[in-house]
């Protein structure tokens, strides 16, 4: 286990440590201690190696993740996993703004609650919430799925194209051109399996939750559907 | 009966004949009119600036003989690898979707023979450009279509796209037209639907939040990229000076004769300030932080040639974008393709529809069998040509006014034909000292 101060030892020298990873290296195991809700903290990691933070971090903690797996043990200031192309993000506390913003690709798991925007324009990420997720989450998410087991806060899915929505308990409302869909079998086979990644399949069933997605009424400019624009 | 004089039929200044067939338009078809370009206004700008030249208080440089040099620095306050351009004319961002492959081929061809950048747009990094570019600028926009970071790390430059000088504060549509297998595929959407590009940063809001972006992309890119912001020309005071405080290392402002790939054109006509306006402001805001030429200031917005390029600079740009312009040197709007465009109910100079995709130059498509008409190697040449062009232009100019580089122009060299000119760009009215808006008057 390679333990690294970010107090002591600085942000710099932090992220240049972590970029001069390959993904041959035997340095696998990453601790970082005294985050202190800084910013940036493992961004731009393109190795499969496994970070630790002991404590919360600031803005875009794993931003634009490639391979690696990294742990919060606290909570994640906005942005987290913002970008994210690959790899696990695992935040044990809540999560602020904009969680995994227009992820392209892996997997962010939130234990706590997800505040506004979770999700914002997500492409390919898959994002799984144990809490709530706030206002305006998945807005104009392009793929990927979003999985809360708990509830959503207004707008949710506003202005969607091909991402799927699975919330378990109630959505405040949902945003333009989203709408219900019906549960499949394939749909459910899909959320066991996130759900399971999730680390969360021994709090919820699939069969609890509903879908969500879009009616794609929006996709091709129509002055009638002004009032939805 | 007798036959009086009638009053002759009379158009109304108000509605005019234009307006009434906009009215009309609007009646038939419930959408608002989307078009390509900038404003087409008749709006204060270069023209309306003359240089004073050399006479018994500044000798003139020998044309030909002194040397006038033109390159230029961006990106030196922060980044450890800083751009180093023969020439200050830089091509601006436009995204492969708006433009073809080839297109986008002929563009950094075409720069990298005259010495300068090219930009990606709103559309993520080709091959083409990338392959073909010696220095490219790699946008980061609302959208983020296409993001990532290895395209971060091997670019050269990052611009971050707050606004563009035609629609400052409003998003894009990339109309399903334009939507090829392709495009979709690097913008993760599905093919053929009209794709919205959104107006905000979506992990991000304020300057002190763009701070902090702004850290985090030196930090995945390791310090070494120079960071650009880029406003449109709405506050160019305030946009600049927060921008200069959030970190940037280059400001580009764009004014409302810039171009876009397609917006709606009340937009494009209604909302921000020409360039001309907006350069002093940019530069007050540098100067007032002590900042002017620590951080580059890039200016866009109709420049057309080396005199607006010479005039942008003596304002105190550090150098100049072109987008508009390199796409005329490409083949736009040709003449020798009027009966082309004749088909599609406009004409050679006017043609401006580039959201729908069937620009017979091959340039605004991506019909395999428009695109498949335009040489990007000639395409390059021109550009090239056209480049040298311009700054050997601007070089005549500012020999004449005793430079010996390009950036030794000051607005001391310049008086202006209109009061409104005069006004905003700051210097005198011809044949006076009188500068409207200073020392009270």
């Amino acid at each position: 286990m390679q333990v690294f101060d970010l107090e002591a030892q600085g942000l710099r020298a932090l992220n240049a440590t972590l970029h001069a990873l390959t993904g041959q290296t035997n340095e696998t195991a990453w601790e970082i201690v005294n985050p202190r809700g800084s910013h940036a903290i493992a961004v731009g990691v393109d190795a499969p190696v496994d970070i630790t933070v002991r404590g919360s971090t600031g803005y875009y903690c794993a931003g634009m993740n490639k391979q690696a797996t990294i742990r919060v043990k606290g909570s994640a200031g906005p942005g987290v996993a913002e970008n994210m192309m690959s790899g696990t993000v695992i935040i044990d506390g809540d999560a602020s703004q904009y969680a995994g913003a227009t992820g392209r690709g892996g997997l962010l798991v939130i234990k706590g609650n997800a505040s506004s925007r979770c999700g914002i324009s997500m492409k390919g990420i898959d994002i799984v919430v144990h809490g709530n997720i706030g206002h305006m989450s998945a807005f104009m998410a392009q793929s990927g799925s979003l999985v809360v087991l708990g509830n959503a806060g207004e707008a949710l899915g506003d202005s969607l194209y091909e991402a799927r929505l699975f919330v378990r308990g109630p959505v405040k409302s949902l945003g333009a051109d989203c709408i219900e869909k019906e549960m499949r079998p394939e749909h459910l086979l899909l959320l066991a399996d996130l759900l399971k990644r999730g680390e969360a399949d021994h709090l919820a069933k699939p069969e609890e939750f509903r879908r969500y997605g879009s009616a794609r009424k929006l996709y091709t400019f129509n002055i009638d559907n002004a009032a939805a624009y | 009966m007798t036959d009086f004089p009638h009053t002759p039929p009379r158009q109304s200044w108000t509605f005019s004949n234009d307006v009434n067939a906009e009215i009309r338009r609007a009646a038939a078809t419930g959408i608002y009119d989307i078009r390509g370009g900038g404003s087409k206004r008749r709006l204060p700008h270069f023209d309306d600036l003359l240089f004073l030249g050399a006479s018994i208080s500044r000798y003139p440089l020998e044309g030909y003989r002194e040397k006038c040099a033109t390159d230029v620095w961006l990106g030196t306050r922060h980044a450890k690898t800083p751009i180093h351009l023969d020439i200050p004319v830089t091509i601006a961002g436009m995204s492969f979707g708006a433009l073809s492959g080839p297109a986008k081929e002929a563009l950094g061809r075409g720069a990298t023979e005259a010495g300068t950048s090219t930009t990606t747009g709103d559309g993520g990094m080709t091959e083409e450009e990338r392959g073909h570019s010696r220095t490219l600028v790699y946008q980061y926009l609302p959208s983020r279509y296409g993001m990532n970071p290895d395209d971060l790390r091997r670019a050269d430059a990052i611009e971050i796209v707050v606004g563009q000088g035609a629609k400052p504060g409003g998003g894009g549509m990339l109309l399903g037209q334009k939507i090829s297998d392709r495009v979709a595929a690097m913008r993760n959407l599905p093919k053929g639907i009209d794709q919205r590009s959104a107006c905000r940063h979506p992990d991000w809001t304020g300057p002190d939040d763009l701070e902090i972006k702004i850290l985090e992309l030196r930090e995945i890119t390791d310090w070494e990229k120079p960071i650009y912001v880029k406003i449109g020309g709405a506050r160019p005071y305030y946009d600049t000076a927060l921008a200069v405080k959030a970190g940037a290392d280059v400001v580009v402002l764009d004014g409302m004769q810039g171009g876009t790939a397609a917006t709606q054109d009340v937009f494009i006509e209604n909302v921000g300030m020409p360039i001309l306006a907006c350069i002093p402001q940019a530069v007050k805001a540098l100067q007032d932080l002590g900042m002017h030429r620590a951080v580059q200031l890039i200016v866009s917005g109709g420049i057309r040639s080396g005199a607006d390029v010479a005039k942008a600079l003596a304002l105190g740009a550090d150098a100049v974008a072109i987008g508009t312009a390199a796409l005329i040197a490409l083949g736009d709007n040709d003449p020798a393709l009027e009966a082309e465009y004749n088909k599609l109910g406009t004409t050679a100079g006017a043609y401006d529809d580039w959201h729908e995709g069937r620009d017979p130059a091959g340039i605004t498509t991506q019909d395999p069998a428009l695109y498949g008409r335009f040489d990007p190697v000639l395409g390059g040449r021109r550009l090239k040509n056209y480049l040298k062009v311009m700054t050997l232009e601007a070089q005549t100019i500012a020999r004449a006014c005793g430079k010996s580089h390009l950036h030794n122009l000051e607005p001391e060299d310049l008086c202006a034909l209109t009061l409104e000119a005069a006004a905003m760009a700051g210097v005198p009215l011809a044949g006076t000292n009188w500068i409207p808006g200073r020392n009270g008057f």
